[in-house]
């Protein structure tokens, strides 16, 4: 064959060597999507091994040639009744083992780490709460549930492993989850799966699933310096948020101090879960979300903290334990710049 | 032509075409650009929308050479991205919407109700009208440097992120929205009040039943896309904040109204082609549809429900997991009734008298390839499955299973079916049998391999993609080929036919519809007297009687 067209014979080289039907099954949640898979073609089969076997059948039986004159039927309603119910029940059952799957694969085990993403045109750029940051790479260790607490900065972005079986779309303005538990090392495919704009297919990237030993250097060895919580906390600072949010008795806002994941009553009666959709809405649209028994003072900072910044920020106010670093800065700064930049007003607009 | 055929042609050494008939009735440009009968304006649909097919297959056929390679190298990642957005709202808007409904629906309707005309002639021009100056804008944009928001028109990509020429697009597909309403409305109307005599709703032929059901999607769900092209041009050109959420405005909601007409729209599309295998199958099976009523009832069920499962395509998209639940189970339900209609047509051939004509071999065709597409729909419909599948290219593959095996299938069966009529000659029979089975072969070859290459995770709309996809692309341009020589020979045969086809006589199939009562082709009252039905639709003793008791005049 290579004699006659040596670009043929490539080509079949390539077919048999790479010929796959499916990706590699390199998480959790790969078995199980894959066996609902093999149920779906399964019965697809089926029905289109019916449909063409009544087709054909039929086509030789009651051909012209054999059957010349027509025998007319008005139908049977015991036929429609079963080609209406087997169907059906084949798809509720589908219907459910989709939902199981659905649920298992949106709702992320409570010790799952958490790594956050931000989309934009057209790149990946991944953050470790270590503060490493990485573009169009993720680093994760195999065995350990992973959640991707995923932003866009701009248009509509969709962020898929295949090998991992998990998708998700990337919103502005919204934080979306998806969660997975790597099972065997190896690098496998990011890509980006909602249509983007010019380079929509350069949004591509590759995730890194390593032994948790391999995983540790990687992160030892790729750090920053700061944690996203410590580029948080100078962020806090410089933007003046400790100023109302002090955690004294006389404070112009809340205590920030252990909200996060607690209850909070707001100013119209309701009460709310402190989960990072809400810290960041309420950085960026206060007056939407007023606490209960404070002015609604707090100015928005809507086009002032960059996508990453928020993280910081959500990150901080996640590990802030104590107000006590808060009011230390406070002090000091007061002291340094003597500026009575007071609480209330301290929060300028740049 | 094997013995084994229907076909009942006049001798054709004394044969000749009526003296009258709406082709000659009366003749130059004028009486075809003013006229209000609804034979010519399908004519003139039919060559429009023909004309609007080949912009947007060669869009296809670009597409499929660009992912020849892995690498972008035929053309520049931009020009990718509006040519798969070009081909999407040219085929989607101008193509697959009017298609049948257009043409095969605007000719038959008024005759297979009994009547002179639809309700609404003028209408109905104005409707051609519209789709003209659709046309034209969209043909601006695409002329003027192109739009590459893709034919979904994702804010707030769309509104803020990109220099084309969305605004003209977007009005494009507003002005073909109406053009499609006026559709509906007339053949809604025509249906309800202007059926002959004797001609009850359980009496009407199934075409007319999905025709109506896709009318009413058409006249409720088009206003919604209207306006929703109506804000994304406003937020485009005045920054109005409705979808951006920089402005305070929610880039879901886009999604929510998009597909609250996009997925009916599928049904728009879809439910006509129908209405065309229920007729085909019919005549060349000599026997009535099997279960009428559940065939007719279908349809309107898949109308009603296909309104209540928009959201199936946005289960990734951050939806509620609990709206996502109730959604996919509508859509488990609405998958039902389109499964009860294949297995009726199965059922109609048993027992039938069964031959197999090109009109046949296309609605086998469809069959096949709607139960691949309808099936892979169910997957998915399924939530878990969805989230590997959805954005790949085993959704391109499906819908094109849908629209491409289904609709085209179901319209290239009803052209050939109805072009005697039409036209009043036969096309050549051993030519467009080989063009429906190239179409059958080089559609599974462009389209199936897409599952597989889908499942690996290839995403859609690349211009790029990792080298290990390319074998897949490779079969699937190949077989794009061999598709498109199966979409020109009828393009080039029926053309010939038009003047060299054999005479056609008024019933060569022997079916039973009213349209095959009168001459070919008609004239332009369709029927000199108003026909009295006594008999239910698809009733082939009825027919032999008749012509039993009548000398079949021709000419």
């Amino acid at each position: 064959m290579h004699f006659i067209s040596p670009v043929l014979w490539q080509f079949l080289v390539n077919w048999l060597t790479h010929f796959a039907l499916f990706p590699p099954e390199a998480s959790g949640i790969a078995p199980y999507t894959d066996a609902l898979y093999f149920f779906l073609v399964l019965i697809s089969l089926v029905g289109l091994a019916i449909v063409a076997l009544l087709i054909g059948l039929f086509s030789v039986l009651y051909r012209k040639e054999r059957n010349p004159e027509a025998t007319q039927i008005e139908g049977s309603t015991l036929l429609e009744a079963t080609w209406t119910i087997i169907p059906l029940a084949l798809f509720m059952v589908t219907f459910v083992w989709g939902a199981l799957l659905y649920f298992r694969i949106y709702n992320p085990p409570t010790n799952a780490m958490n790594i956050y993403v931000v989309g934009k045109q057209w790149m990946w750029k991944a953050e470790h709460p270590g503060g490493q940051h990485e573009i169009n790479a993720l680093h994760v260790p195999i065995n350990r549930p992973v959640q991707l607490t995923m932003i866009s900065q701009d248009v509509f972005h969709s962020f898929s492993i295949p090998a991992f079986r998990v998708k998700r779309e990337v919103i502005p303005g919204r934080y979306t989850t998806v969660w997975f538990t790597a099972t065997q090392t190896g690098t496998y495919h990011i890509f980006c799966t909602q249509y983007c704009g010019t380079l929509h297919s350069q949004m591509i990237g590759e995730v890194v699933a390593m032994s948790p030993d391999e995983y540790e250097r990687w992160t030892a060895g790729s750090t920053s310096g700061a944690s996203l919580a410590q580029n948080g906390e100078r962020l806090f600072a410089s933007l003046g948020c400790g100023s109302c949010h002090s955690g004294t008795a006389d404070s112009h806002g809340p205590s920030l101090a252990q909200v996060y994941g607690n209850k909070l009553q707001m100013a119209n009666g309701s009460f709310v879960t402190v989960d990072d959709a809400f810290l960041r809405d309420t950085i960026l649209n206060p007056t939407m979300h007023q606490v209960a028994g404070y002015a609604p003072i707090m100015p928005t900072y809507q086009g002032q903290i960059s996508e990453e910044g928020l993280i910081d920020l959500v990150e901080y106010i996640k590990n802030l334990n104590s107000n006590y670093r808060v009011q230390q800065t406070l002090n000091t700064s007061q002291v340094q710049t003597t500026a009575p930049a007071a609480a209330g007003t301290g929060v300028v607009k740049q | 032509m094997s013995t084994a055929t229907i076909v009942k042609l006049p001798p054709q050494e004394t044969a000749s075409l009526p003296k009258r008939s709406y082709l000659n009735n009366e003749y130059g440009l004028k009486s075809w650009l003013l006229t209000g009968d609804h034979k010519r304006i399908a004519i003139l649909y039919l060559i429009s929308i023909t004309f609007f097919f080949f912009i947007g297959g060669a869009m296809a056929g670009l597409i499929r050479l660009e992912l020849l390679t892995p690498q972008s190298d035929l053309m520049a990642m931009d020009t990718y991205n509006k040519v798969f957005t070009m081909h999407g709202i040219i085929m989607v808007f101008l193509f697959l919407v009017p298609s049948v409904p257009a043409t095969i629906g605007n000719f038959l309707i008024p005759i297979m109700v009994g009547a002179k005309d639809l309700a609404f002639p003028k209408i109905n021009l104005l409707s051609w009208y519209l789709y003209i100056f659709a046309g034209c804008f969209t043909l601006a944009a695409l002329i003027l440097g192109g739009v590459d928001t893709g034919w979904t028109f994702t804010t707030p990509l769309s509104t803020h992120y990109l220099n084309t020429h969305v605004i003209t697009a977007g009005l494009g597909i507003f002005i073909a929205g109406f053009s499609s309403i006026f559709t509906g409305l007339n053949f809604i109307v025509t249906i309800h009040r202007m059926r002959a005599p004797g001609m009850t709703w359980f009496r009407l032929p199934l075409f007319c039943w999905s025709n109506y059901a896709a009318s009413i999607l058409m006249v409720l769900g088009t206003p919604v896309l209207a306006i929703t092209l109506v804000l994304v041009v406003l937020e485009r050109a005045i920054g109005i904040g409705v979808f951006d959420p920089a402005k305070g405005g929610d880039p879901l909601l886009f999604q929510h109204l998009f597909w609250f007409y996009s997925h009916p729209a599928v049904y728009i599309m879809i439910l006509p082609g129908m209405g065309v295998i229920s007729e085909v199958i019919s005549t060349f099976s000599r026997k009535r549809v099997f279960g009428y009523t559940a065939v007719a009832f279908s349809s309107v069920a898949i109308a009603v429900f296909g309104f209540f499962v928009w959201a199936h395509h946005m289960f990734i998209m951050g939806v509620s997991n609990y709206s996502a639940l109730v959604f996919s189970l509508l859509t488990m339900l609405v998958a039902v009734p389109s499964a009860i209609k294949i297995f009726n047509w199965a059922a109609t051939l048993y027992k039938g008298s069964i031959t197999f004509e090109t009109p046949m071999l296309y609605a086998f065709g469809f069959m096949g390839l709607f139960t691949i597409g309808g099936l892979t729909g169910v997957f998915l419909g399924s939530l878990g499955m969805d989230i590997h599948l959805t954005e790949t290219y085993f959704i391109v593959a499906h819908f094109h299973f849908v629209m491409v095996g289904g609709m085209l299938m179901a319209f290239l069966s009803g052209i050939h079916f109805w072009w005697p009529k039409m036209t009043g000659r036969m096309y050549p029979e051993g030519l467009s049998k080989l063009a429906a089975l190239t179409t059958f072969i080089g559609f599974n070859l462009t389209f199936f391999p897409q599952f597989i290459v889908g499942y690996l995770g290839m995403p859609r709309r690349y211009a790029s993609y990792p080298p290990e996809f390319q074998v897949m692309n490779v079969l699937s341009t190949a077989g794009a080929t061999v598709l498109g020589v199966g979409y020109l020979l009828p393009m080039l045969y029926l053309t010939w036919s038009l003047k060299y086809g054999k005479i056609a006589g008024s019933n060569p199939w022997q079916a039973t519809g009213l349209e095959w009562q009168i001459q070919s082709p008609p004239l332009t009252e369709n029927f000199v007297e108003t026909p009295i039905v006594d008999h239910e639709a698809y009733d082939y003793e009825w027919l032999a009687h008749q012509t039993e008791h009548e000398v079949q005049t021709v000419g």
